[in-house]
Formats: structure tokens, C-alpha cells, sequence
């Protein structure tokens, strides 16, 4: 850590990313008001935090929008509480949400907050120990009331009693501002108050140098129903912006430049959203028609509802009576010639398993999507974990060997929701694909792919015969397979082809049922053989790799950008670490096991208590170490990298 | 597999080169043949426009489950109560096929009640048997939750407390559009029954009271064994008064909207409730229902309730639709650039 830099009243320390203030050398300070001019910074970790009906979610998903479209790159991480409404200003009913913006390739939300806003004293309770110390604060000083103190359990006010002595403040009568800014509207006091978050969101707009159209845009868009509703925000909006300008509380503002990037179209994108766009997509590059069941449960709801507005691409979105029959109903759809989905969290997947063993037994292609949360039963269920692995590895009865696959970030949810249709087409599967709620609600830019560069995915649905009877009769063997072992799929409407399938084990070939004992033996070798055959059709693993390196990091998952971080950090401390990420977990890629075998440590972060680390160790005899954590939050790069130097000496 | 050498009148053409395993003399047998002889019957009418390849059985688990192997159609053995979601999801995705759904009293109201429950409710495109043999047959003989209280069975040595479903009764309760009983000994009376079914558009249920010759043998005989049939089985005609009885000597009358057993000659046949399957109300039905909830009473069969419902899958596919005009075809380029979008040159 190096020495913390103050300017202007607000804190920017240089923990992370070798953040500098580069603000008086001149080359990259921008004019950008009208009285002083912007303090360029490489970047800032901001997290707003109110209650639950404060609109924190809004804020800081605007914020986010108006960095993007100034080309930062960011990293965000929503964290709300599992009930809708918590009682008012408790401590239980605080959301928060934290983004990390940059000028420069970033992969986390930020290990420590620089900038918190805290709408009432409960947001502050809860947050302020996560603020990076000498961090800045603004308070909505209107909340710090006796009650509201009271109801989250300050004994005293932290304002004045020296709480908040290590870090910048800023008290701003949010709340009384903004109903002076709405004044000349006919909104009664209560409703008015309402937009104190847009006052909070102009007045950081203005900290960051965020134009305020594409906001105000956006509110006129949403809002279009209720002309009054618009007014009142967007006054809030400008009133928080023309605050910062007017007082002179804030020294100064900050420019975070844009990054360097690609050449190409960019938007802001959300994990849930990547994958719903994949499945479009893949139906798109399959030539089917896609058909989502799903039951909703958090955090994967939004997949489903963003499925269904998209109906005129062909899309059947049903949603079903529980996660029984959404599982089941896109079975059914399968068998009937769809791309199949079904979408879930964790206590969803626990009731699916009987039928994506049915879905393994017949080998017909579904996808089934887990955005994993906290568990188990019921557990975080708007916080994230990675402790469904071996669920979706072995969660199902009999030997059922199933395909899995994990996205990495928000954007990478697009390409493995192709990923997994893929294989499930190809090799007439179920495939798992895993994604969390830190990606599912997370944002990050995406250069936009160009969809002619998307993989063509479609396969042929069987037509005719493929055998002869003993009297040489046409006739169709459902189960007779081809090169890569796949059955061929008929599917209803296709005369001369009619047949059953089912659970119960079928015979070789001609699917008829059979309790064959060699029959059976080689029936679950066939489907293990076929389901280990895709490892030749999978990416081979990736070592991101630097000379001189003994230790390799092995993640999965939404860990990708914290462990990616720690590896930059490392490095640049003089420790050569390698890094391997697997987007394939079920099969394997083929060349891991000698990866693996080359390092003297081995070190594997999961958000679970050491799941991966089980499967590495089974399959390669690899003496790898565990880095855990299971909190319902990602990892910091900070704890990685202490871990991996109280676990193996290996000092950054 | 197909042999070329038949023709679809013909019962041989829609069955399955696979052995049928069910115990000798077990009611689904006749069930099956029914079956068989209605699709060849419907064969006859081109404008039934019925095809192997675009008729599908989907079971669950249990005795009746294995129908869909005898079929020469397309079929699909599932899971133990799920067919009713499953075949859901092919009718949603595939309104254009023909569609049964076959169960038992435990597979269709024991552990997939609930999605019999929604699929009736929704009136999905689904012909649905339940094979009602108040018994737990593949299990080797546990009570059902069609078992009448006192069955004394493995599981229930001291006899069964659990009050029974009157299957209709959970049918008309969940506002389904068709409802329908029949019995495993009258081929003629399953066939027009399926056949009433089959030209039904919406979710279709159809209990039939099925013998189960070793665990259960004679759960019905008091109602429809030969001998019985005049006294204690009430046939429903739509449009006609609900009398029965040898000398049609009894009849149903609603009496303060209950159903109610009477002699013809006390009340006068203009006093008989006339059945009225299209009745937009409910409740006549679900009454009419009540009227057997044991083994003892006269039990009505035929169509209790036929109604015009809005079908599911064709609402799905008129959303698609809709969505099309409105929106235009699908174009993921400009889906993909939906959002805020800024250019990095």
C-alpha cells in the first residue's frame, strides 16, 4: 500500500490498480465545468447504499449506464436483501449496489469502496466497515433522525461522535433539497421524497463528470406513463448536479477518461440478460424454435422475463406450476423438435434432477441454466455462491453422466448459452450450465458480436429408415448411434419413424425395453463414452502464463475476474503466477491433467468449500490447495493473494 | 416399425410390434384394444385426418404407463406423475400433433396431481386417461388415493384413513373442459367416449374405472358387472332426462342445486334434470359428480361437462403471432444493440 493521496476533499488511494492522480501534470486533464477543472484518476470504487425503497438498485444501474456510455470500463456488484420490503430503515432492509469504473481493463468491483453514499444511518452502519479507510462519505443528513438512529441500533450519532473521524464526509439535506426542487410540482410530500435518489445520482454525475441526458432520456422513457413522475426526477436529477457545482463542500471533480478498447459497438450488459440473448441467439444459429420453462426463483427470474418479450423471434416462454414441470415441459418440447431450456437456481435444480436423468436416459438435448446462490435449502438467495458444482456433476440418480459447462463474467453468459445448446444438440444431451447471481446481476461492457460470426449450431433431425428388419424391411432404431455415439432424433410429425422412448433401459439399437443384464452394462458405458467423447470437442485449456511461474491458479466461474485480478497484482509485485480458467467441467479439457502436473502449487478459489479441488485431485492426483469462501460475496483479488501467501510462502 | 401391408382402418396398424405385459386379465387389455379400434374407426374419416406420425401417448410411471409402448405412434415412458407437464411442453412446441396422456389413480392424483391440476386448468390441447383402479398395482397392491377408507392393504394392514378423490370432482374443480367417465368392460362406451375426446378442443379428462384382477380385483363389480349395469349405472346423454334403472324407473333431479337419486314415479318425468354437458356452470356437473363417491351408489358415466374454452397452446402460438406483427421478425443484429450503445472507433 502506498501512501494515501487526498485532493479536493475526496480520497482516491492508490490500493488497487496502481491508481495515481494525475490531476496538475496536464496531458490527460479534461475542461469539463466551468469553474475548475476535472481531477483526472485512473479510477474509483463507488457503492450506494440506502433502503430497500430507496432505489439504490436505480442509482447505481444509472450511474453504471452513463459510465459506460462515457467508454469506461466497470465492473459492478448489486448485493439486495432477499425481502422485498424490510422494515424501514432497519438494517435488514439495506441495498446496496457498487460499481467499479476505470480507464483501464478491470476485471472486480473493487476490493474497498472509495466513495460511499449512505441514504440513512442504517446504509451507513451496514457499509462503512467495507470503505476503504480515508474514504469519503455523503450522507443524506435528513435520514440521521433519533428514529432511524434508534432503528438500526446507534446508540449515539455517528456524525458527531467521532465514528466517521478517519474518513471525508460530506453531509447533504438530500431529502429537503429534493422537495425544494419539486416544489413547483403538484406532488404530495411523501412521493416527492421519492426522488432523492435521482438528487444523490446528479450530484455524483456531477463528482465524475457523468453527463446527465442519457439519465434524464432514460427517465422520460420509463417514466412516459406518468409526465409527473419525470418532472419530479429529473428536477431532483439537475438539483443534485447543480448542488455539487454550487457548493463549495466539493472542492473538486474527478474525470475518469475513457478505456482503451477494442474498436467496435459496446453495450452494458448484465449476466442474466447475456444469457437470455444467447438462447435467442442459439435458436437463431440452430434453425429451432427455442421453448423456456421455467418457474420463477431468484436470481434467475429475470432470464424468463426478458425471454418473454421476445416472442417474435420465435420464443415459447412458459412459465409452469413448479420446477417439476418446467424441467419437465421443456423435455416435452425436446421431444417435439425444440431448443429446450429450462432455468433455475440451486433449490430448482435439487427438484429437476429425476428429470435430467430421464433427459440423459433418452438422450435428447435440453439446456438446463443454474445461476447458483447461496444455499443450502432455501439459504442467500440474493447473494452469490459457486456451490453447485458437484449438484449439477452427480445430483441425479443411477450413473447419469451429464455435460457441464460455467461462464466466467456477465458477457460470457452469451457465449456459453450457445456453448451449451451446442452440445446439447450435437450430442443429444442435457448440459448444465452454471452461472451465479454476482453475473447474473452484474454488469460489464460487450463489444457487441457480429452475429455472422456466431457458430452455425443446427443439426439434421433423423427422415428416414436406418435399419433393416430380418425380412429387409425398412426400419427405424431410435437408438442406434453415430461416429461421436449420438442417437439420431426423430421427432413427431416424421412418418415411417414413429417409436417410444422412456426411462426404463433400453435395448441397443432398436431402444426397445430390455433388462438385459450385458445390455445394460454396455448401455451405461455407451452413454458415459459418448458424454467423455466431447472432451475432444472442447476448447483445450488455456494457461495464461508468465516465465519462471511454480504456482498455477485454477478457476471456475465468476471467480474468472477476481482471480485475474490477483494474477495482474502478483505479478506486478515480481511473483510470476500462472492462471488457468475452465469454462468446461464436465468433461474435462484433455490437456488439464498435464497443466496441472507442471506447477509445484496448485491453487484453486471457488465460492464453495472446495469443490473443483475434489474433481482436480480425484482425476489428476494433484496435490492442489484450496481458497474458500462462501459469504454470499466474489472474492477481493486482496484475499487470494493473502490466502496463497499464508498457504504456500509464496510472498507478493 | 411400420409394416406397408396394412392399412389404418385396421386395428393391427396402430399396434406395436411389442409384447404387452400387463398381468393376464387386467382391465387395461381392453383398454388398449379400444384404443386401437377408435383410431381405426377414426381412419375411416379422412376428415379425422389421423396419422401415426403426428399421434402421440405420453405415460408416466405405473401399470397404465406402459400403454404408449403398445401404440404404433409416437410415445414416451416418463416420469412417475410428470406426463401431464411433459406433454405440456410437446403441445405448446408442437400444437399440430395429437396428444394422450396416459396415468393411473396414483400417477395422476397421488404424485402428479398438481400437474394434472394445471394442465386441466389451462386446457391445454391434451386427451388425458386416468386409469382409475383404486390401487397401487406396480408397487404390488398399497391403497390409492382413490382407495375408499377401511382398504385394508400392505401399507394400511389396520385398513386406510385417507378420504378419497373423486377424480371428477378435482377435474371439474380445476375448470377443465371436458370431463368423462367410462370402464374397462364397454368398448363400445370407451370408444365414443375417447372419440367425444379426441374431436374436443382443450384439456380432456376421461376417468376410467379399470379392474386390477390381482391386487384389487372387483373394486367396480357392484357397478358395471353385467347383472348390475341397469340399476347402478347412470348414462349421461346430453339433452336427454338422467333416468335409469331396468324399467328406467329412477332418474337424478336437482334439488336446491344437489343432485339427488328419485323414483320417476314420485316426481314425474318433467322433474328429471336433463343433461346438460354444455352447461357454462359448473356446478351441475360437480354435483352429478358427487352423486358416486363409493362402490355401492349408481355411479353416472358418458360426458359430464363439455364446454368451449379458450385452447392453451394455440394462445401461446397467437402471442408468437402477435408478436411478429407488432414487433417484426426476429432480428438478433438490431436485439443485440437494444440497449445504450456507444462506439469505440
Amino acid at each position: 500500500m502506498g501512501p494515501r493521496l487526498r485532493l479536493g476533499g475526496i480520497a482516491h488511494g492508490p490500493a488497487l490498480f496502481s491508481r495515481h492522480i494525475f490531476g496538475n501534470k496536464g496531458d490527460q486533464v479534461t475542461d469539463t465545468a466551468d469553474r475548475l477543472e476535472a481531477q483526472g484518476i485512473h479510477a474509483v470504487v463507488i457503492r450506494f447504499a440506502g433502503d430497500s425503497g430507496d432505489g439504490m438498485q436505480l442509482t447505481g444501474d444509472r450511474f453504471t449506464s452513463a459510465s459506460a456510455l462515457a467508454g469506461n470500463d466497470l465492473v459492478t456488484l448489486p448485493e439486495f436483501p432477499a425481502e422485498i420490503r424490510a422494515p424501514q430503515g432497519t438494517l435488514a432492509g439495506v441495498s446496496a449496489f457498487q460499481v467499479h469504473i476505470s480507464d483501464h481493463d478491470i476485471h472486480t468491483p473493487g476490493d474497498e469502496p472509495d466513495v460511499l453514499i449512505a441514504m440513512n444511518p442504517a446504509a451507513l452502519m451496514s457499509e462503512l466497515g467495507r470503505l476503504k479507510s480515508g474514504g469519503t462519505i455523503i450522507l443524506n443528513t435528513d435520514a440521521f433522525d433519533e428514529r432511524n438512529l434508534e432503528k438500526c441500533g446507534y446508540e449515539a450519532d455517528p456524525r458527531t461522535n467521532g465514528t466517521l473521524d478517519d474518513y471525508i464526509v460530506h453531509e447533504v439535506p438530500m431529502t429537503k433539497l429534493t422537495l425544494e426542487a419539486v416544489t413547483d410540482l403538484d406532488v404530495k410530500k411523501r412521493d416527492a421524497e421519492r426522488s432523492k435518489n435521482f438528487f444523490a445520482l446528479g450530484l455524483i454525475c456531477w463528482m465524475y463528470t457523468r453527463p446527465l441526458e442519457p439519465t434524464i432520456d432514460w427517465v422520460e422513457e420509463k417514466f412516459a406513463k406518468n409526465q409527473t413522475v419525470v418532472d419530479a426526477n429529473v428536477l431532483a436529477l439537475k438539483a443534485g448536479h447543480a448542488f455539487g457545482e454550487t457548493t463549495e463542500m466539493f472542492a473538486d471533480q474527478f474525470e475518469i477518461h475513457s478505456a482503451p478498447q477494442d474498436t467496435g459497438t459496446y453495450t452494458n450488459i448484465t449476466g442474466n440478460v447475456a444469457t437470455a440473448w444467447g438462447m435467442i441467439a442459439a435458436g437463431q444459429q440452430a434453425k429451432l424454435p427455442i421453448f423456456l420453462g421455467s418457474y420463477p426463483i431468484t436470481p434467475a427470474s429475470d432470464i424468463l422475463h426478458e425471454l418473454a418479450r421476445h416472442k417474435n423471434f420465435g420464443v415459447r416462454t412458459f412459465q409452469a406450476e413448479d420446477e417439476i414441470a418446467a424441467v419437465g415441459s421443456a423435455l416435452g418440447a425436446a421431444f417435439g423438435g425444440a431448443l429446450a431450456f429450462t432455468t433455475t437456481s440451486g433449490p430448482g435444480v435439487a427438484l429437476k434432477g429425476e428429470t435430467i436423468g430421464l433427459a440423459t436416459s433418452m438422450e435428447l438435448p435440453m439446456v438446463i441454466i443454474d445461476v447458483q446462490r447461496g444455499g443450502p435449502s432455501t439459504g442467500l438467495p440474493t447473494k452469490t455462491e459457486a456451490s453447485d458444482l458437484m449438484m449439477a456433476l452427480y445430483g441425479r440418480h443411477g450413473e447419469s453422466p451429464t455435460p457441464v459447462i460455467a461462464a466466467y463474467s456477465p458477457s460470457n453468459c452469451f457465449d456459453m448459452a450457445i456453448e451449451a445448446c451446442r452440445i446439447a444438440l450435437k450430442f443429444r444431451t442435457p448440459v448444465i450450465l452454471l452461472t451465479d447471481g454476482y453475473l447474473a446481476n452484474g454488469s460489464e461492457p460487450w463489444k457487441l458480436p457480429d452475429p455472422a460470426t456466431l457458430p452455425d449450431i443446427s443439426v439434421e433431425f433423423a427422415t428416414e429408415p436406418n435399419s433393416t428388419d430380418a425380412n429387409g424391411n425398412p426400419t427405424f432404431e431410435p437408438f442406434k448411434r453415430d461416429e461421436i455415439l449420438a442417437r439420431p432424433w426423430a421427432v413427431p410429425g416424421t412418418p415411417g419413424l414413429e417409436h417410444r422412448v422412456g426411462g426404463l433401459e433400453k435395448a441397443d439399437g432398436s431402444g426397445n425395453v430390455s433388462y438385459d443384464p450385458e445390455n445394460h452394462g454396455l448401455m451405461t458405458d455407451l452413454r458415459q463414452a459418448k458424454i467423455d467423447g466431447i472432451a475432444e470437442d472442447i476448447p483445450l485449456a488455456e494457461v495464461d502464463s508468465v516465465d519462471g511461474a511454480k504456482l498455477c491458479l485454477v478457476g471456475w466461474g465468476s471467480t474468472w475476474g477476481s482471480i485475474v485480478a490477483a494474477t495482474q497484482r502478483m505479478r506486478e509485485s515480481g511473483v510470476p503466477v500462472d492462471r488457468v480458467h475452465l469454462t468446461h467441467l464436465n468433461p474435462l479439457p484433455p490437456n488439464l491433467g498435464d497443466i496441472l502436473q507442471s506447477y509445484e502449487h496448485v491453487v484453486v478459489p471457488e465460492l464453495n468449500k472446495g469443490q473443483l479441488i475434489k474433481i482436480l485431485r480425484a482425476e489428476y492426483l494433484v496435490d492442489a490447495q484450496g481458497v474458500n469462501k462462501v459469504k454470499g460475496l466474489p472474492f477481493t483479488a486482496g484475499e487470494i493473494i493473502d490466502a496463497i501467501q499464508t498457504m504456500t510462502g509464496v510472498q507478493a | 416399425m411400420t409394416d406397408v401391408s396394412l392399412d389404418p382402418t385396421q386395428r393391427a396398424y396402430w399396434t406395436s410390434d411389442q409384447d404387452v405385459r400387463w398381468c393376464p386379465g387386467c382391465g387395461d387389455y381392453g383398454i388398449l384394444a379400444a384404443m386401437q379400434f377408435l383410431y381405426a374407426e377414426l381412419a375411416e374419416d379422412p376428415a379425422t385426418e389421423v396419422t401415426k406420425e403426428n399421434t402421440v401417448f405420453v405415460s408416466g410411471i405405473g401399470c397404465a404407463a406402459r400403454f404408449p409402448y403398445y401404440m404404433d405412434t409416437y410415445g414416451m415412458h416418463s416420469i412417475h406423475g410428470r406426463a401431464p407437464a411433459i406433454a405440456t411442453g410437446l403441445a405448446v412446441a408442437r400444437p399440430d400433433l395429437d396428444i394422450w396422456v396416459v396415468g393411473g389413480d396414483g400417477d395422476m392424483l397421488s404424485i402428479g396431481g398438481n400437474h394434472l391440476m394445471h394442465a386441466l386448468r389451462r386446457n391445454v390441447n391434451l386427451k388425458i386417461l386416468l386409469f382409475n383402479n383404486q390401487i397401487y398395482g406396480l408397487t404390488k397392491g398399497q391403497y390409492s388415493p382413490t382407495s375408499e377408507v377401511g382398504k385394508v392393504t400392505k401399507s394400511t394392514p389396520m385398513g386406510s384413513i385417507d378420504a378419497p378423490f373423486n377424480p371428477l370432482s378435482v377435474a371439474i374443480g380445476a375448470g377443465a373442459s371436458f370431463v368423462a367417465r367410462t370402464h374397462d368392460l364397454d368398448r363400445k362406451h370407451m370408444m365414443a367416449t375417447f372419440k367425444a375426446a379426441h374431436a374436443h378442443k382443450g384439456a380432456s379428462l376421461i376417468e376410467i374405472y379399470q379392474n386390477c384382477n390381482v391386487f384389487n380385483d372387483g373394486a367396480f363389480d357392484a357397478i358395471n358387472k353385467r347383472a348390475a349395469r341397469a340399476e347402478m349405472m347412470i348414462d349421461l346423454v346430453d339433452g336427454e332426462p338422467i333416468i335409469f334403472g331396468a324399467e328406467d324407473q329412477r332418474g337424478v333431479m336437482m334439488v336446491d342445486g344437489v343432485a339427488k337419486i328419485v323414483e320417476v314415479a314420485d316426481v314425474g318425468l318433467d322433474a328429471i334434470a336433463v343433461h346438460d354437458a354444455k352447461n357454462p356452470n359448473s356446478a351441475v356437473a360437480f354435483t352429478i359428480a358427487q352423486l358416486a363417491n363409493d362402490r355401492q351408489s349408481p355411479t353416472p358415466f358418458g360426458v359430464f361437462r363439455q364446454v368451449e374454452s379458450p385452447e392453451y397452446a394455440e394462445a401461446v402460438n397467437n402471442q408468437l403471432l402477435a408478436a411478429n406483427e407488432q414487433q417484426g421478425p426476429g432480428d438478433l443484429a438490431a436485439l443485440l444493440h437494444s440497449g445504450a450503445t456507444w462506439d469505440v472507433a
